[in-house]
């Protein structure tokens, strides 16, 4: 009895969780994300420099 | 020359983790810059990142050393692993029957920052308890009982009790979600 009680308490809770992770995930992200690979990325090609470390 | 990088995964995981860094730091100014810091690192280790595994999991583990190791350095928070410096602070909230989502918001924001990770990576995530136990670098033993005291603290804070039934039908509950923006998760 008590458990199928936690039961439903566990299930709101968790349903509450995910769709206040998921409307903070359907935001998106600011643009600045977008605008910081790529320049991450034309300082690597420029560098000429793989920065992962490995060889080719 | 043009073999795929795994480094063009990234931008896939971003939402994700901004959403993560802001229900650690519950704030958005600062999850963003620490999703930034994150990327940076992500980026110049990706040597370090073992293809084939879950990207997701080890951007999050990233993400979280930067918020941890911050957090250390600014000092301003108790460590409350356990949750005993928020259960002595938690007042018994008027129950008036009906369960707002902002009373959900702030039940999540009240709890101790380890046991919202950990209630976060298993319950909305999608992580299993062993692999936010590696991300957390705790047993999993120890992730299920944050997970089981983040949920008790929670149903405590919204007077939701064992014998009480559940007032709130899922329409209702799905108006009161739709009405209110993130801002602070």
């Amino acid at each position: 009895m008590q458990l199928g009680k936690n039961d439903d308490n566990e299930r709101f809770i968790d349903e509450n969780l995910r769709r206040v992770y998921e409307e903070t995930v359907e935001e998106g992200i600011p643009d600045k994300f977008k605008d910081l690979l790529k320049k991450l990325k034309e300082q690597e090609e420029s560098s000429g420099q793989p920065a992962t470390g490995k060889s080719e | 020359m043009s073999r795929s990088d795994p480094r063009d995964e990234l931008v896939e995981h971003l939402p994700a983790m901004r959403a993560f860094a802001i229900s650690l730091t519950r704030n958005s100014a600062i999850a963003d810059d620490m999703v930034q810091d994150t990327v940076v690192k992500a980026w110049t280790n990706i040597d370090k990142f073992e293809v084939g595994t879950n990207m997701r999991a080890w951007l999050f583990t990233i993400l979280r050393n930067t918020y941890y190791s911050s957090r250390r350095k600014a000092n301003r928070e108790v460590a409350d692993v356990d949750g005993v410096f928020t259960e002595s602070l938690a007042e018994k909230p008027a129950h008036d029957g009906h369960m707002q989502m902002t009373d959900f918001r702030k039940a999540l924001n009240e709890l101790a920052v380890e046991q919202r990770e950990a209630l976060l990576l298993v319950g909305a995530s999608g992580f299993s308890y062993e692999e936010a136990a590696e991300m957390c670098g705790v047993a999993v033993g120890t992730i299920k009982s944050r997970t089981n005291r983040a949920r008790a603290k929670i149903a405590e804070l919204m007077g939701l009790r064992d014998d009480e039934s559940l007032e709130m039908t899922d329409d209702a509950t799905m108006s009161v979600i739709s009405s209110s923006k993130v801002s602070s998760f």
